[in-house]
């Protein structure tokens, strides 16, 4: 740790035209690291020269937790993990261990499964949306954003009464079946929706500064992000057309129409973009739900205890910021054996320095947004 | 006896200029909030007076009061000095600035000079304020500052030679009386742009806010500031926003002039004036996003010096061609 006042050591040690590497530490609390991570890095001027992330601030021994209570009782632990997205981890939960049985989930609850799922998207990327803008310097962005994240969190109210940490599904279905007030209120934001992302593109997408600051930056080649293990939009970004909601259909997607975006460059740009038309994709998959909701139950007969058989499974599903698994080891008791999460966030912060590298600080805090990370899920 | 009254009169204008400068700069920051909040969709301030228009009040008392930190590592003296050394040049500039025909402190033959040489002093408090500081973001935001400020200082100098040439003389009253007929921005708005954008890098404003980054530095140079040190900063960038924009409005608007046909006084044209390049200012950082410090470099030396450049033979070539 070299400070200013130092100065004296520092001219000791270097020759007359010799510099060293300056040493900051950004965060836990700055504003800008999306949570509380911590990243040291290590500049030459304002170039990175290399960095590394300190995690683990937000660790809350979820995993633990799992392991010592019931199947049914762990669905409201896993709105905490990725917090901004909570009703898709609730479904990678419930998909997971309904996976050791074999129930037939009613297709009512598929169908709502997925609106939720793409909703929980959609408020997922806003929220990226408005904080990487946000980051770059672009401060409208932010507020607007919220405008119809407020909608969507309204949304989840009408349905299951909580707005940031849902609990929104059960084994086997759904807890009830979601009010009429809520498919209205729902195709009146899918209405809405399409004209308000042209709204934020109007604002960023071809402004000359956003191009400057987001093209080029922050590259990540297909090979690469598929050798690190990157999923999500960074992936898609990247080129490689891995979408789970395709390529291991669960919930309603299979009987869904929509388009997986892909970039080309691996750059920023290409990250946003893709993410721009997730939002677009994932109102027309709510608009098909809508259209296409069958009647009926909306959750299947289940045992008044879950007890799974011996084994092992995993599964995972395309969160909205890439692959969420839940790995878990029954040994036929009501309470898992053990339970490990596979977080998108904490893998995907894998690639901050190969991305970081070479780049400015300036450049730090747009790739950390392009990746899009939340913290609780990282460290869980 | 003469020389007495004239001190007083002095001494009575730079009173009434410095309160009222640190009163506009106070609403300015009023209304850049309002203006910001309801283009993002909210209202801004609402609570301190109708439509919170006692925050500005509220904010500088709640500043005053506030405990003044200095840092255990930070140099005292020069951490003390900083602040200071930002406002008062930006204060000191008022001096020769033309409000009106008639109301201005004093009269120099070379105001713009004095202005662009006094102003040019505020880059020093902020790397004094970077380096006392002891901190590192403080350091990486004031070096910024410096190399952004120096730059585009430049560029700003470069950008008033064309209508100084049309104009003929540094006295900021001389050049508003040379654009009775037609306003310089005219035939100069290639200056005007490039004296607009350096304007904006200068003050250290959105899309050039980056000495002052939030996002990455936290707060820039001002990053260990607190109470009223930190709104010295905040009123010496206002302060010189408004100077800025008093010299666009003389050097290409015609200055306190307006049309013949709109009968007002020259101080509200001022003001009217004014008021819309600051009105542009708030928009800009409502809108964009903000450049990276390379980016800014290159968009300097490597585009605006060579247009400013290009404007200044073209000029001088007109001139003589047609003068």
């Amino acid at each position: 740790m070299v400070g200013v006042a130092n100065v004296s050591r520092i001219e000791q040690q270097s020759t007359l035209h010799g510099t060293e590497e300056l040493v900051i530490n950004m965060g836990p609390q700055h504003p800008s690291t999306h949570g509380v991570l911590r990243v040291i890095l290590k500049l030459d001027g304002e170039t990175v020269n290399d960095l590394d992330c300190d995690i683990g601030y937000l660790h809350r021994g979820t995993e633990k937790i799992g392991e010592n209570i019931n199947y049914t009782m762990f669905i409201p632990y896993t709105d905490r993990l990725d917090y901004i997205a909570a009703p898709s981890n609730n479904l990678a939960w419930v998909t997971a261990v309904e996976k050791f049985f074999d129930w037939e989930i009613p297709m009512r609850a598929q169908y709502i499964r997925s609106m939720v799922g793409e909703l929980s998207r959609i408020a997922s990327h806003l929220l990226w949306l408005a904080t990487h803008a946000l980051d770059i310097g672009a401060m409208t962005v932010f507020l607007w954003c919220f405008r119809e994240r407020e909608m969507v969190l309204d949304l989840f109210e009408t349905a299951f009464g909580g707005r940031l940490t849902v609990n929104a599904f059960r084994l086997g279905g759904l807890h009830e079946d979601v009010p009429d007030k809520f498919l209205q209120l729902t195709q009146e934001f899918a209405d809405i929706f399409p004209s308000r992302v042209d709204d934020y593109e109007t604002l960023l997408t071809n402004n000359r500064i956003w191009l400057q600051r987001t093209r080029d930056v922050g590259i990540i080649s297909a090979e690469d992000a598929m050798d690190l293990g990157l999923t999500g939009p960074i992936i898609r970004g990247s080129g490689v057309k891995w979408d789970l909601r395709r390529a291991k259909p669960y919930a309603a997607y299979p009987y869904l129409d929509f388009v997986v975006p892909i970039g080309e460059n691996g750059d920023i740009y290409d990250r946003y973009l893709v993410r721009i038309e997730e939002l677009r994709q994932s109102i027309y998959i709510i608009q098909q739900c809508l259209e296409q909701l069958p009647g009926g139950p909306v959750s299947c007969k289940t045992p008044r205890t879950i007890k799974p058989p011996e084994g092992e499974i995993y599964h995972s599903i395309e969160n909205p910021k890439g692959e969420f698994g839940f790995y878990i080891v029954s040994d036929g008791t009501t309470t898992p054996y053990r339970v490990r999460i596979r977080p998108p966030s904490f893998i995907n912060l894998g690639g901050l320095k190969k991305l970081c590298v070479g780049q400015l600080v300036a450049d730090v805090v747009a790739i950390i947004g392009s990746i899009d990370i939340v913290l609780g899920e990282c460290d869980r | 006896m003469d020389m007495a009254l004239e001190v007083a009169v002095a001494a009575i204008k730079i009173f009434i200029v410095v309160n009222v400068v640190q009163l506009v700069v106070a609403y300015m920051i009023y209304v850049e909030r309002k203006v910001i909040a309801h283009a993002q969709l909210r209202l801004g301030p609402m609570r301190v007076g109708w439509h919170g228009l006692l925050q500005p009040i509220a904010d500088g008392l709640k500043l005053f009061l506030k405990e003044d930190i200095v840092p255990d590592k930070a140099d005292r003296i020069v951490f003390v000095l900083a602040p200071v050394m930002v406002l008062v040049p930006a204060l000191v500039v008022y001096a020769v600035l033309p409000f009106s025909a008639t109301f201005y402190i004093t009269q120099i033959n070379i105001g713009l000079f004095f202005v662009l040489a006094i102003s040019s002093l505020g880059v020093f408090g902020v790397v004094m304020a970077g380096w006392a500081s002891n901190s590192k973001y403080s350091l990486l935001g004031a070096l910024r500052s410096a190399a952004q400020m120096l730059s585009y200082e430049i560029f700003l100098g470069f950008s008033v030679i064309g209508p100084l040439m049309l104009a003929g003389s540094l006295n900021l009253q001389e050049i508003v009386h040379a654009q009775r007929d037609v306003w310089f921005v005219f035939y100069q708005p290639v200056a005007f742009i490039v004296f607009f954008v350096a304007a904006l890098a200068e003050t250290n404003r959105a899309p050039f806010d980056l000495p002052e980054a939030e996002t990455e530095l936290v707060a820039g140079f001002h990053t260990e500031y607190s109470g009223m040190k930190f709104a010295f900063f905040f009123l010496a960038e206002y302060a010189s926003m408004m100077v800025i924009s008093t010299i666009g409005i003389v050097l290409f608007f015609g200055g306190w002039e307006g049309p013949d046909f709109i009968p007002l006084p020259g101080f509200v044209w001022y003001c009217l004036k004014l008021g819309a390049f600051m009105f542009v200012f708030i928009w800009l950082r409502a809108t964009l996003p903000r450049y990276r410090y390379d980016q800014l470099m290159r968009v300097g030396w490597k585009f605006m010096f060579p247009l400013v450049m290009l404007n200044i033979f073209l000029t001088g070539f007109l001139k003589y061609l047609f003068l």
